[in-house]
């Protein structure tokens, strides 16, 4: 697996102390940094650092220019240590490494310090403030450039086969990209069908396109893709290993049907005597205990809901399941796979409007939520397609959308970022219902309408001019209940800045998404990180959108944050490019930070070996000492704190180093 | 904004060192920067790739040379990108607190806080806090002349 030996590391020659000639070069950032720090001071302190031979200053040392100013210096042999002052290494570290690189130097002697992210833009309004903590953050990194080693980077094969958990919409596209590749994919999807959200909608905005007639013959090319594995019904357990090498155990869940046996004939379900709430519909139907979740769903297995089984047996008699496939007595089992990147796409729960007590939700028969009207214009819905209020089976004369329900909300249990699918939604379901019931009248209550996308401004403005569906801009305060169960609406049209109270038959709530319930689990479950929404974080807002904290691992759909089924789509294409990218190239360069066993200081005292949470610390009994694997190892450096002997070194975060930094930018304290 | 005159005035600046881990805190403390949150100019900080890789020798090091203060950021419980290595930092911190005092500072001057990659806001009002506290217990002893 590893291509360069380790020990080869200690070949590399380091120029010894006195030899060190340090390149700092100190960007403006624009007036990022320029207009906050004096920067001919900062050029005259630089040149005070020990073993700082030169010392520049420049607009964007990241653009094209900046960089060949370096490569120069690297190139004509003037400096053979770089510290760039910039932003954080976060950011340009590679960057900067690569420009070392090609010059024929060591990329490991380059150290970056952060006066951007950690100094200007945290001190904008005190500049000798962020001088002070400018200048000091310079001078520890040019105490640790001194102390660098060359380092080799460590090149791991990446195995040619894809993890993507959630199986929606984004799931589902990149699975196809993949496998279409020729890169094999586990699909593993928690509920019992693929599809996601989607297969629960209607139809689409603002194309109005039937949902399902788009949405299923993806499913159905994802079930005959050979390189697609799909693992419906199963939960990802386990993830050990790193970008490449990663190791999966996945848990399926039993269906207590043997899939083998089954063929799905149908007819367990009519005898079915259990009846209860239907999970796909939103509990407005009902279904039986053993089932299919829709007629489409893919793989098309029926399982058994053992929360609502009665156990008669009836299903298991020979006259009903001919091929005996019922198995009340099965179990989860798990497996074990082998793959070599990752995706997540686990999408969104639903924003639960309960706990809003103004609007009545759960309590008003006639208020309901966004997902529940999408599945009640469903022709497949509960009502087959013909909304009507809940409180007498009779279709709404007219019907109230509400706006931002959780989202845009800065209370707590709310969310204040903006779900973007709702305005459009509200504006497409009014569409449908006119196109129902021309007679009906529709209101919308917003904000502001957001209709950003492709052909979404113009849907809009259809849906007042051509179906006259009416907006009203103002939050709805609240909603009382008749007695007739019809609703009665207060709030204020703040256009007319006058109060309104309107008599409506059904209210939507236009609830927004949120972040999975589970969110943090999976989060930790991978070591990824989530924003403060809750939402998983990506490794830049900008430019690395797809790409979590941790290689190899990548994000699609609205699990990353909310966005419609177009956005969705392309992460779920980009998401899968970046994982196609690793697997196309087969192997990945590793940063070398792993730990290093000194065995003539190593006492053997084995203290280190229970500290390593990937086992990667091993005790070598010939010779009574501990040794690291540094494939294994993956660089946090616990076990060279803990060492009693002092024999454990972290490549480019050794004592020596760290120490320096320490004393150097105290010692300019006294 | 009132323009701190933290140069050349008597008042007491601490000086705080920060050793962040690179996963949470240091990425915490970039979105603090993006974000554009505003905090005294106090932190020195120093990555690590993990709060585990933190020793003893740093936080007393650091003292001994007269830092104030020193704070380290870890992840919280749970998320650490090395599955455990800021449990180990938590564990140790009682020993730490322990070295800091036979070596005559006050414990206080050493602070663990769990930081998240998100949590720019919480570093922030954390900084504002350590640095007022710090001023409370006044200038690191080692550093009268």
């Amino acid at each position: 697996m590893i291509e360069s030996n380790p020990k080869t590391i200690s070949k590399l020659k380091s120029p010894k102390d006195e030899n060190v000639r340090i390149g700092l070069y100190i960007c403006n950032c624009g007036i990022n940094i320029g207009g906050v720090l004096e920067m001919d001071d900062m050029i005259e302190f630089g040149k005070t650092l020990p073993n700082v031979v030169l010392c520049k200053k420049y607009k964007f040392y990241c653009s094209d220019n900046g960089q060949a100013e370096i490569a120069k210096d690297v190139k004509d042999g003037l400096v053979n240590r770089v510290v760039v002052a910039a932003c954080s290494p976060r950011m340009h570290e590679p960057t900067f490494r690569r420009v070392l690189q090609e010059n024929g130097l060591n990329p490991f002697y380059f150290a970056q310090a952060n006066i951007r992210e950690h100094a200007t833009w945290v001190n904008m309004y005190d500049h000798k403030g962020a001088q002070r903590i400018a200048k000091d953050h310079i001078r520890m990194q040019v105490a640790k450039v001194r102390k660098l080693k060359a380092l080799e980077t460590i090149k791991v094969k990446v195995k040619p086969s894809t993890l993507i958990i959630g199986a929606g919409i984004a799931g589902m596209n990149s699975a196809l990209d993949l496998a279409d590749q020729g890169f094999e994919v586990y699909l593993v999807e928690r509920e019992l069908t693929i599809g996601g959200h989607m297969a629960q909608l209607d139809k689409t905005f603002p194309t109005m396109d039937c949902s399902s007639c788009i949405l299923t013959p993806k499913m159905v090319d994802v079930s005959r893709n050979p390189n697609i594995h799909i693992m419906a019904y199963s939960e990802v357990e386990k993830v050990d290993g790193y970008v490449g090498n990663f190791e999966v155990k996945i848990k399926h869940k039993a269906h207590y049907i043997d899939q083998l046996k089954c063929t799905a004939c149908g007819a367990c379900v009519e005898s079915c005597p259990a009846i209860c709430a239907n999970d796909f519909d939103l509990n407005m139907g009902t279904r039986k205990a053993i089932y299919i979740p829709f007629p489409q769903a893919v793989p098309g297995q029926y399982t058994i809901d053992m929360d609502h089984c009665i156990k008669c047996g009836i299903c298991a008699l020979p006259s009903v399941c001919e091929p005996g496939a019922i198995k009340y007595d099965e179990k989860d089992h798990f497996s074990t796979i082998k793959i070599g990147t990752i995706i997540v796409s686990t999408g969104y729960d639903q924003i639960d409007p309960t706990n809003l007590k103004n609007y009545g939700y759960g309590v008003y028969e006639n208020v309901i939520n966004g997902l529940e009207m999408e599945r009640n214009l469903s022709s497949t819905g509960p009502n087959l397609g013909k909304p009507v209020c809940p409180s007498n089976g009779k279709p709404p004369h007219s019907v109230a959308w509400l706006q931002c329900v959780g989202s845009r909300d800065n209370r707590e249990g709310y969310h204040p970022y903006c779900s973007r699918v709702c305005c459009m939604y509200a504006i497409k379901q009014a569409r449908q219902y006119k196109e129902k019931h021309p007679e009906a009248e529709c209101y919308i209550f917003y904000m502001d309408i957001r209709a950003f996308g492709k052909g979404y401004e113009e849907f809009y403005e259809s849906s007042s001019h051509d179906f006259g569906i009416k907006y009203m801009r103002g939050r709805l305060a609240e909603i009382y209940e008749n007695p007739d169960k019809t609703l009665l609406i207060r709030g204020e049209d703040t256009f007319l800045s006058r109060p309104i109270a309107l008599k409506v038959d059904l209210v939507v709530l236009s609830t927004g998404v949120e972040a999975r319930a589970d969110a943090s689990h999976v989060a930790s479950m991978l070591g990824i990180q989530q924003t403060s929404d809750g939402f998983f974080m990506e490794a830049h807002p900008k430019l690395r959108p797809i790409d979590s904290l941790t290689a190899g691992i990548f994000m699609a759909g609205v699990a990353q944050s909310p966005k419609d089924i177009p956005d969705a789509v392309s992460q779920a294409k980009g998401a899968a490019s970046g994982a196609a990218i690793l697997m196309a190239k087969g192997e990945v360069e590793v940063e070398p930070y792993f730990a290093v066993v000194h065995p003539n200081l190593c006492s053997g005292c084995r203290s280190c070996i229970n500290l390593c949470p990937y086992s990667a610390i091993t005790f070598e009994e010939s010779h009574k000492v501990a040794y690291i694997n540094p494939i294994m190892c993956h660089g946090c450096g616990t076990c060279v704190a803990s060492c009693p002997s002092n024999a454990i070194e972290q490549n480019h975060f050794s004592g020596d180093q760290l120490m320096t930094i320490i004393t150097d930018v105290l010692g300019g304290l006294n | 904004m009132a323009k701190k005159e933290s140069g050349n005035s008597d008042e007491f600046d601490p000086f705080i060192l920060a050793i962040f881990c690179n996963w949470c805190t240091y990425t915490g403390a970039d979105q603090a920067g993006t974000s554009r949150m505003q905090r005294p100019a106090n932190l020195r900080i120093m990555r690590v790739m993990c709060s585990g890789r933190v020793e003893a020798r740093f936080i007393i090091e650091a003292l001994k040379r007269g830092a104030d203060g020193v704070l380290i950021g870890a992840c919280h419980i749970g998320d650490c990108h090395y599955v455990s290595g800021n449990h180990k930092t938590v564990r140790r911190m009682p020993v730490i607190k322990t070295l800091v005092e036979q070596y005559g500072f006050n414990p206080k001057r050493v602070r663990l806080e769990h930081i998240s990659a998100s949590e720019g806001a919480e570093l922030t009002e954390i900084s504002k806090e350590f640095v007022k506290e710090l001023k409370e217990i006044g200038p690191n002893p080692r550093n009268k002349k």
